[in-house]
Order: structure tokens, then C-alpha cells, then sequence
């Protein structure tokens, strides 16, 4: 059985009456991506303050590596990397001896090598003296990585690390954490940007306000939130084939969204069926694809249901 | 809180001589540090060059006193200028010490590694005290230079000791308005804003303060007869409010140690010094003696005041 890395139990932070994290229940296990998802101030960052210890919860119990972040904080923090979701630098000084600072208050005895190391893995070799005030958001951004490398943390926490970059620049990041996957390092992130989420995370848990309401690996919650449906793609010239597809079995609906394009949603995977019915009624076949289920959808989805809810409580209050 | 805070683990003050020789560092090599080490130096040549004009002509005792003590019109005496020049570097030195963190979005990273807050605020703090006592122990060798260079002859050992435990005194008046200044970076978030609170609480205790203690005197304290009790009773009164603040601690124990014949601070208004003056000088202990409760005062409103700063930071919320 794996170890337990990060661990909360009913963890909750109050600002005076407001909840911004109700009673959250988290396990991360050794070697983990843990994807922390959610609309803006759902208690995401808040999270991540509690488990480094850096704001008090207002009840309930954080362990990470088996240290109390409240009462071991400097443990945790000598062992877990984190970079926040604004990350800056003293400007005045070089990215080098940012790091160089950071290494003295981490107690590092000889860091110089490993400053040089975690610069040139971030691809900073070459900046490595220049002011951070000339960097850019980017490079800054890598520089927090550099910083986490050289602690060689077991955890790392990284609070919206693609937010602001470049889709190049943020390929790159994502590399970064398959590479520390790799490296047997457990990482905890969040993130709005749900395709990049989906596909570096073991396992997501979607945030609404402060409570963690879904929690699994993205096909477990698909399966949950989209009913285990399929989603068949078909493009067909020629005649009208709505009514021909929702004649194959298991097909639940059909929804033509173009002249010549139908979207279908199965129970199963009903590619073939559609093609060969398709085809026998005269139209000319000229794609046909499988939808994975994405976590756009299950996002999507969920939040259609909840604002669904909300709406009829609404309703309710005022009808009353 | 308190519970979590009695029971935590590790030294508090773990990595408090990194983040003082960082920030000394800084401190030395800012722009607004050499601008006014440049006016304290303008200053002392000037003021100790005039000083040094007026003592030619008669040989005395204590001529090195003299030096920090002698003001010529229109200029007023090296330690007058130390008066004004000492709260405003002081000021300079913390106003912007930990707003400056979180407006650069640094304090978050720098707390994530293994340190309480308690080594980044002590550190800060001892960073602009030693800064400051560098800066005046510079000025101090610079103005001994001059004296002997100008006078020809070296210091006695009594005037060395008195104006070492000047030196002293300075050094903890500088320390409350530089707990001072942290104090404000703490509770506002913009470095102006705090500046300008510093700035103006000076200005009101230079100058305002006397008037509010000598009015508040009459109220309370009302010569109504026209007996010496009362007016006694009355000059006490304006006397203990005069000394609730720094600046009136600081110039009477400046007035003690450089002036030997001073020998009561208490029943005389500050005004009327010169009728305490009574020829024979007093030994240093007897000085001393007689500021030991201006000096502990200095010293026990810094730690007031650092405190103050250390549960207001404690509790403050590191997200920016
Ligand atoms: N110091 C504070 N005082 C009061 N409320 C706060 C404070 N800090 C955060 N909050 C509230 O807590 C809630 C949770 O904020 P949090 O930053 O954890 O959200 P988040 O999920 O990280 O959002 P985002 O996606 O925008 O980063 C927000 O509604 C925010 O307004
Ligand atoms: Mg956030």
C-alpha cells in the first residue's frame, strides 16, 4: 500500500462568517499528480495555505509527510516545494542570488553547485546573473521551479503554475511535472486550465464554494457526472439521418448541430452501428469519431446541474 | 492559535542571521541609504567644523564634547541635527520592511521555506538597527578623526566613554522609531501610506508635542495661588507628559552624557537647564545614573513597539 503524502481531515477556514474552506477531506499518495480544481475563490489557494502552514485552519487536521503543519511547520516546509500563484523576486538582485538566499534560509551547506543545476534544468544558465527585474513572467515563473528544485523536495505544490503563460511555455511546464512525477515526487496543483489538468493529473478534485464536491480520477468522474455516456461525432452529406440514428439501439439522443453534423450520445460505443446506418439510408459517410469524456464536459456538466439547483431553490424561497 | 503557537516545534529564530545579512546588505547598497548617509556626513562636517571655529580661542575641559554639543548661529549643533536626522533614517530603514514584501509578492515564497515569522521580522528589525548603528558609529570615528586632526589633541578617555554611551543612546532612540516604522509597514499595505503615518507622528511629537504637554499641564494641574508647590507640581506634570515622548528621552539623556555638568534633569524644565548647571562636572556613573531611566525608557518603548509588530504580523493573512 502506498504511503500517504498529504493528508486532510475536515479541514476548514472561516473568515468571520464566511466559509472559504468547509470541512475538506483530502488524501494524496505517495508518487501522486493531484489536479485542485474550481471556480474563482472556491478555497483552492486557501488549501494550499493550510497545508504549508501558512494560514491557520479555523478546525480540523492537516498532515503532510506525517508532520502537523501547524506545529512542525519548519519540517514540512525543509520538504515540500511551493510555488504560489503570484510569484515574484527581490528584483534588485540576480536570479542567482535570489536562490543563493533562499538556499542560506533552507540551511543548505554547499549550494552553489545545486543553484547552478536547478538554474540550468529551468534553462536559466545563460540569465543566470542578470537582475530578475529584467525577466519575464515566464522566466520568473521557471525561476520559482529552479527555487523548488533546489530544496530537492518529496512534495511539491504548485498554485496555478501555467497561469500567464505562453502555450509553448506552458507545454514546457507541464514536462517539468510529468519529469517530477518521474522522479517519485508527489505534486499538488491547481488549475483553471482543465485540458492541461486532465492530462498530467492522476486524480482531480473539484472545488465549490470551500467544499471538495467531486473527487476521483477523470474517468471515475465521468462516469459519475456525464452517466457513463458516450458521445459519437458523425458527419454525414445527404439526406437527414436524425431519425435513422436514433433508431440504433442504445443511442439515447441525437442532436444535429449542422445541416450535415450529428452529435450522438450512447450508452456504448456505437460507432459502427451508426456508420453502417448511416450509410444503408444513402448519405455520404465523411467522419465518424469517439469522444473521449473530457473534463471540460464533466466541468461543464456539473455546473449546469448546480446552477440548475440553485435556480430552483431560488424559486422555492420565492415562491414561498 | 495561542495553543498551536505554545506547542510549535523548532527554534524560532532559525535562519534570523540570514535574513539580517540580507537585508543589511540591501539596506547598505540602496540608493536612499546612501543618499542620507551622505547628508549625515554633510552634516557632521559642517556642524563639527563650526563647532571647531568657536573652541579655538579658550582651552577647556571636554573639548571633544564640545565638538558634538557647540551650535553657531545659524546652525544649530550636531546633535541637534542627530535630533531630526536619526527618526527619519530610522524611518527610512522599516517604513516599507514588510509592505515592501507583499507588494513584491515575495513573502509567500520566503515563508514557505523553513523559517517562523517571528526570524523574518527580528531579522528585519536587527538589519536597520545595525544598519543605523553603523551609519552613527561611521559618523562618530569620522567627527574623532576631525577632532584630533583640528584640535591637535586626542580625547580623553572619560569624553570616549561618554560619547560611546551617546552613540548608545542614539542608536535606541533610532530603535523606537524604527519599530515604529515597521510597525506601520505592517498595517498598511502601501509603503506611502506608511511613510507618510511615520512621517507625520514624528512631525507631531517634535513639534506639537510640547505645546499638548505644557496645555494639558495647566488644565490638569492648574496654578490657581501662585505657591511654589504648585508650580512645582505643575512643570512635573508637563515634565512626565513631555516624556512620553521619544524625542524628549533622547535630548534629555544627550544632555546628561555630553554635558558632565548637567546634574538634574528632573525638578528643572528642560528650558531652564541652565540653571542645573552648577560648574562642577559629574562623573560618568553619576550621569549615567541620571539617564538610566531615559535610556531604559528608549529601550522599552522599541520592545513595545516590536511587539506590537510581532502580534500584528503573526496574524496577518500573507496573500497579497
Ligand atoms: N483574508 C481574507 N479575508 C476574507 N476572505 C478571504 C481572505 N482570503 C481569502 N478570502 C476568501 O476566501 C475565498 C477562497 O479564496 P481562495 O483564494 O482560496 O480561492 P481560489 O479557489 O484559490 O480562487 P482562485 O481560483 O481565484 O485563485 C474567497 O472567496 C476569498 O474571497
Ligand atoms: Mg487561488
Amino acid at each position: 500500500m502506498a504511503e500517504v503524502v498529504i493528508e486532510a481531515e475536515n479541514l476548514t477556514k472561516r473568515y468571520g462568517d464566511f466559509v472559504a474552506v468547509d470541512q475538506v477531506n483530502l488524501r494524496l499518495q505517495a508518487g501522486e499528480v493531484f489536479g485542485l480544481l474550481g471556480p474563482n475563490g472556491s478555497g483552492k489557494t486557501t488549501t494550499i495555505l493550510m497545508l504549508l502552514g501558512l494560514t491557520e485552519p479555523t478546525a480540523g487536521l492537516a498532515r503532510v509527510l506525517g508532520y502537523d503543519p501547524q506545529r512542525q511547520p519548519l519540517q514540512v516546509k525543509s520538504r515540500v516545494g511551493y510555488l504560489p500563484d503570484q510569484v515574484g523576486f527581490d528584483d534588485e538582485l540576480t536570479a542567482r542570488e535570489n536562490l543563493s538566499y533562499i538556499a542560506k534560509l533552507n540551511g543548505l551547506r554547499h549550494p552553489t553547485g545545486r543553484i547552478a543545476e536547478a538554474l540550468a534544468r529551468m534553462g536559466l544558465g545563460e540569465v543566470a546573473d542578470k537582475r530578475v527585474k529584467t525577466f519575464s513572467r515566464g522566466m520568473k515563473q521557471r525561476l520559482g521551479v529552479a527555487e523548488i528544485l533546489l530544496k530537492r523536495p518529496s512534495v511539491v505544490v504548485l498554485d496555478e503554475p501555467t497561469l500567464g503563460l505562453d502555450p509553448e511555455a506552458a507545454r514546457e511546464f507541464l514536462q517539468i511535472i510529468r519529469d517530477l512525477k518521474r522522479e517519485g515526487i508527489t505534486v499538488l496543483l491547481s488549475s483553471h486550465l482543465l485540458h492541461q489538468v486532465q492530462m498530467i493529473c492522476d486524480r482531480v478534485g473539484l472545488f465549490y464554494r470551500g467544499k471538495i464536491v467531486l473527487e476521483g480520477r477523470v474517468t471515475e468522474l465521468a462516469q459519475q457526472v456525464l452517466g457513463g455516456s458516450y458521445r459519437v461525432q458523425l458527419r454525414a452529406e445527404g439526406p437527414d439521418v436524425t431519425e435513422i440514428l436514433k433508431a440504433v439501439p442504445d443511442v439515447l439522443s441525437v442532436d444535429q448541430r449542422e445541416k450535415s453534423y450529428y452529435e450522438l450520445e450512447a450508452r456504448r460505443d456505437v460507432r459502427a452501428e451508426a456508420a453502417h446506418a448511416a450509410v444503408s439510408a444513402g448519405a455520404r459517410l465523411l467522419a465518424i469519431g469517439l469522444q473521449e469524456p473530457s473534463l471540460d464536459d464533466i466541468y461543464a456538466r456539473y455546473f449546469e446541474s448546480v446552477g440548475a439547483n440553485d435556480r430552483s431553490h431560488l424559486r422555492i424561497v420565492g415562491g414561498a | 492559535m495561542v495553543r498551536a503557537r505554545e506547542t510549535r516545534e523548532g527554534s524560532p529564530w532559525r535562519g534570523l542571521w540570514v535574513v539580517v545579512a540580507k537585508e543589511m546588505a540591501d539596506h547598505l547598497t540602496s540608493a536612499r541609504m546612501r543618499f542620507l548617509e551622505f547628508l549625515m556626513v554633510l552634516i557632521a562636517l559642517g556642524t563639527i567644523y563650526m563647532a571647531i571655529q568657536n573652541l579655538r580661542a579658550g582651552e577647556e575641559h571636554f573639548l571633544f564634547l564640545k565638538l558634538l554639543t557647540t551650535a553657531q548661529e545659524p546652525m544649530p549643533a550636531f546633535v541637534g541635527f542627530l535630533g531630526f536626522l536619526v527618526p527619519l533614517i530610522a524611518i527610512a530603514l522599516g517604513f516599507d520592511a514588510v509592505n515592501g514584501e507583499f507588494n513584491r509578492r515575495t513573502l509567500p515564497r520566503i515563508l514557505a521555506q523553513p523559517i517562523y515569522r517571528d526570524a523574518l521580522l527580528l531579522g528585519k528589525f536587527l538589519a536597520g538597527l545595525f544598519t543605523l548603528a553603523l551609519v552613527l558609529t561611521a559618523i562618530w570615528l569620522l567627527i574623532v578623526g576631525m577632532g584630533v586632526f583640528r584640535l591637535g589633541v586626542p580625547p580623553e578617555g572619560e569624553e570616549v566613554a561618554r560619547s560611546l554611551w551617546f552613540l548608545l543612546a542614539t542608536v535606541a532612540f533610532g530603535g523606537v522609531w524604527l519599530a515604529l516604522s515597521l510597525v506601520f509597514s505592517i498595517l498598511f499595505r502601501a509603503p506611502a501610506t506608511a511613510a507618510l503615518a511615520s512621517i507625520s507622528l514624528w512631525l507631531f511629537l517634535t513639534v506639537f508635542w510640547g505645546i499638548v504637554a505644557g496645555m494639558l499641564a495647566q488644565v490638569l494641574s492648574p496654578v490657581q495661588f501662585g505657591f511654589p508647590q504648585e508650580i512645582l507640581s505643575q512643570a512635573n506634570l508637563e515634565l512626565t507628559l513631555a516624556r512620553l515622548s521619544p524625542n524628549t528621552l533622547y535630548a534629555e539623556s544627550v544632555l546628561a552624557l555630553l554635558q558632565p555638568a548637567v546634574r538634574a534633569l528632573n525638578p528643572i524644565l528642560p528650558i531652564q537647564l541652565h540653571q542645573a548647571i552648577l560648574g562642577t562636572p559629574l562623573p560618568l556613573g553619576q550621569s549615567l545614573l541620571l539617564v538610566w531611566p531615559q535610556l531604559t525608557g528608549l529601550v522599552a518603548a522599541t520592545i513595545l513597539l516590536f511587539a506590537l509588530g510581532y502580534v500584528l504580523f503573526q496574524r496577518q493573512e500573507i496573500r497579497a
